[in-house]
């Protein structure tokens, strides 16, 4: 399961809601960070996990993918000689290619995923797990990351790297097993993003995306005729209760200008629409994101 | 206490900085706008191909080419336009393919450049290729010299280090030092480079494929004979972007992971010595005034009795009461990111009731852009 969306929106809420609501269906589930930011195990205020399979709850793993690592790892595994492998990290060459040919990096950290999510796992005592949930990173200039693959293979017109980028690029766009969600935010240009996102995601990629989440809607506390009401109290109050009538006001106008972005939303992309909650919470945390998980859809 | 206008004061370069979803477009539009409405003539630039800046400005779209916002979209808000606002969108592509245009000696190596699939890889989709060229265009148009201010909206990075590395990377890339030892095997160096390196590069053809060097060789013997002009360019931007006519503003929002991210960015800046204006905090939860009236503790009695329905004052009460959970959180948020960056020009922009993406939104946040540090309070206050 790809979650992927603009910055800021909340993705590694809803990758971690996402995993907990698998885990508690049983089914041995991680969740992949790819920009080492550590958002993940901050959460669950447990230590920096790294480029390792740590388990954060019950059935519910993390991993924070480092393209070096990975690159590392992928090399170890097509030479099985390990004096070779140590002889080509400390060789200059190797070094400037890797981290100079583009897409490189991205393309071993997909490589990554591709392994984890594989029922017979390629590392040594590997465990199989059942759901693989990737916090994407950052949509900045459209779906760069998911499209390495595709890229890569056009790149490399012979050799393993084209066909293990064929392979990539197919494991990517395989509907049946690979799954792609959306996080947005009820505001007119991350919803016209999403939209975008959605298309570039189908039309460049070929991804189909299963679901948009429209992460942060207020609830709607109050009707307008009670917003009216608290109007005319606000002009005749101060301290206070006027400062409460002025919050309540907001809190109104926001909940409604977020549905009439929630309405654009489902007006302008094809997959099914889930409003998730905000929290009136200071930092959303490990029980957000399971408050998150029950809201799922 | 300091306010947008102060900072950038006799500044030629604004560069707005952050991660990803703290309303940096909108703030540097905000702030080239109230730039124009003093008298200046200035142009914002996105990289952003999301339309983001566009759409705020009430412009269709926006092409490599500078467009002149026009005023007549101010004079229906109410504000006179003194100077003029201008706002182009960078085209990464066609920017370097210029860049090469004029870097190349001749035409045929323009040509083979161009026309390298490596290149065409590099120039669309190398991380850093967007930054570089955004700072590429900067240069360019300062030197110009066509416009009294320019507002960068600078691409959101994975992280803020990449936008800052981005020239010296490309640059060494583009230089291709360790890579053109291999590519002439007979070379005294490769004699030097040894047996090892042979085996390197053996293994490497075959993982990668033979195709991939072979097309990196082409590259970097199409990009021979620019190297230099390239990093001589590079210094020349590196110097401007220290420059203290430049300033780098950097945006954020008041929860705890931007907050953090803000000061990772500061220190980046002060390590690299560039010059820091201030920051700017977006949606921010101003507390309410020091309160006067009912006790907190009696609020909802309170407002049982004014409104005369339990109900909805048990409801108005907790809204209150989680908005300035919300308000307590930013402003201790805020004092952390102050005192780490030790600095009282913070500037905070409160979370508005409507979505800011138009020209009335831009108008409204510039009043606090803009505001002395006691008139944001006064005017939050009036708001809250």
């Amino acid at each position: 399961m790809i979650v992927t969306g603009k910055g800021g929106v909340g993705k590694t809420t809803v990758a971690v809601a996402l995993g907990m609501r698998a885990a508690a269906e049983g089914k041995r589930t991680i969740v992949c960070e790819v920009a080492a930011q550590e958002n993940t195990s901050r959460m669950f205020d447990h230590a920096q996990v790294g480029f390792h399979e740590v388990e954060m709850e019950e059935n519910l793993w993390s991993i924070s993918i480092d393209p070096d690592e990975s690159m590392r790892e992928y090399v170890l595994l097509q030479l099985k000689v390990r004096a070779m492998r140590d002889m080509l990290f400390r060789s200059r060459i190797f070094n400037y290619l890797a981290a100079a040919t583009p897409g490189l990096k991205e393309l071993v950290t997909i490589g990554k995923i591709w392994e984890l999510a594989q029922a017979d796992r390629k590392v040594k005592s590997g465990r199989k797990y059942d759901l693989v949930i990737v916090d994407a990173p950052a949509t900045g200039h459209g779906v760069g990351f998911l499209q390495t693959p595709r890229t890569f293979a056009s790149i490399a017109r012979v050799g393993p790297i084209h066909s293990q980028a064929q392979t990539l690029d197919r494991f990517i766009t395989d509907h049946v097993n690979t799954g792609t969600a959306i996080v947005a935010l009820p505001e007119e240009m991350p919803v016209n993003e999403t939209a975008a996102l959605e298309q570039d995601l189908r039309d460049e990629v070929g991804v189909a995306v299963d679901r948009v989440y429209l992460n942060g809607l207020y609830p709607e506390r109050f009707s307008k005729e009670e917003a009216e009401r608290l109007a005319a109290l606000a002009e005749g109050e101060e301290g206070s209760t006027r400062a409460a009538a002025r919050a309540a006001i907001s809190e109104h106008s926001r909940a409604r200008s977020q549905r009439a972005q929630l309405a654009r939303l489902r007006r302008r992309v094809e997959a099914p629409v889930k409003s998730l909650p905000f929290l009136f919470e200071p930092e959303l945390g490990r029980e957000g994101a399971r408050t998150l998980s029950k809201r799922l859809g | 206490m300091a306010n947008v206008g102060e900072i950038l004061e006799g500044k030629e370069i604004c560069i707005c900085a952050g991660s990803g979803g703290v309303g940096k477009t909108t703030t540097s539009a905000a702030i080239a706008t109230g730039m124009a409405m003093r008298g200046l003539k200035v142009c914002v630039l996105t990289i952003d191909p999301a339309k983001r800046l566009a759409d705020s400005l009430g412009l269709e779209e926006l092409g490599n080419e500078a467009r002149r916002v026009d005023p007549a979209l101010f004079e229906k808000q109410g504000i006179e336009m003194e100077g003029e606002l201008w706002a182009m969108m960078l085209d990464a592509k066609a920017t370097f393919d210029e860049l090469i245009a004029r870097q190349a000696p001749d035409e045929e190596s323009r040509d083979r450049v161009l026309g390298n699939r490596i290149y065409q890889q590099i120039s669309s989709a190398l991380a850093g290729s967007q930054e570089y060229m955004a700072m590429e265009k900067l240069f360019e148009l300062h030197s110009e010299g066509d416009f009294d201010l320019l507002v960068l909206d600078t691409p959101p990075t994975r992280n803020a280090l990449d936008f800052l590395d981005a020239p010296r990377r490309l640059t060494q890339f583009i230089e291709g030092k360790s890579l053109r030892v291999f590519m002439k095997p007979t070379g005294f160096a490769a004699r030097v480079a040894g047996r090892g390196a042979n085996v390197a590069l053996s293994v490497l053809k075959r993982i990668v494929g033979f195709d991939l060097i072979a097309d990196l060789a082409e590259f970097f013997n199409a990009f021979s004979g620019m190297v230099e002009g390239f990093q001589a360019r590079a210094k020349r931007v590196n110097k401007l972007l220290a420059d203290r006519r430049t300033s780098f503003l950097v945006v954020c929002g008041p929860q705890g992971e931007p907050i953090d991210e803000a000061v990772y960015f500061h220190r980046k800046l002060v390590e690299a010595k560039l010059p820091f204006g201030g920051v700017i905090v977006n949606k921010v939860h101003y507390p309410a005034e020091k309160l006067r009236g009912a006790d907190p503790e009696d609020l909802p009695a309170a407002l049982a009795e004014k409104l005369d329905d339990g109900d909805l004052a048990a409801r108005v009460a907790e809204n209150f009461s989680d908005y300035q959970a919300l308000a307590e959180r930013d402003a201790h948020n805020i004092a952390h990111l102050a005192a780490e960056l030790r600095t009282k020009g913070v500037i905070r922009v409160p979370y508005m009731d409507e979505d800011v993406h138009d020209l009335t939104g831009l108008v409204e946040i510039n009043r606090y852009l803009f505001a002395s540090s006691e008139e944001r309070v006064q005017m939050a206050a009036g708001r809250a």
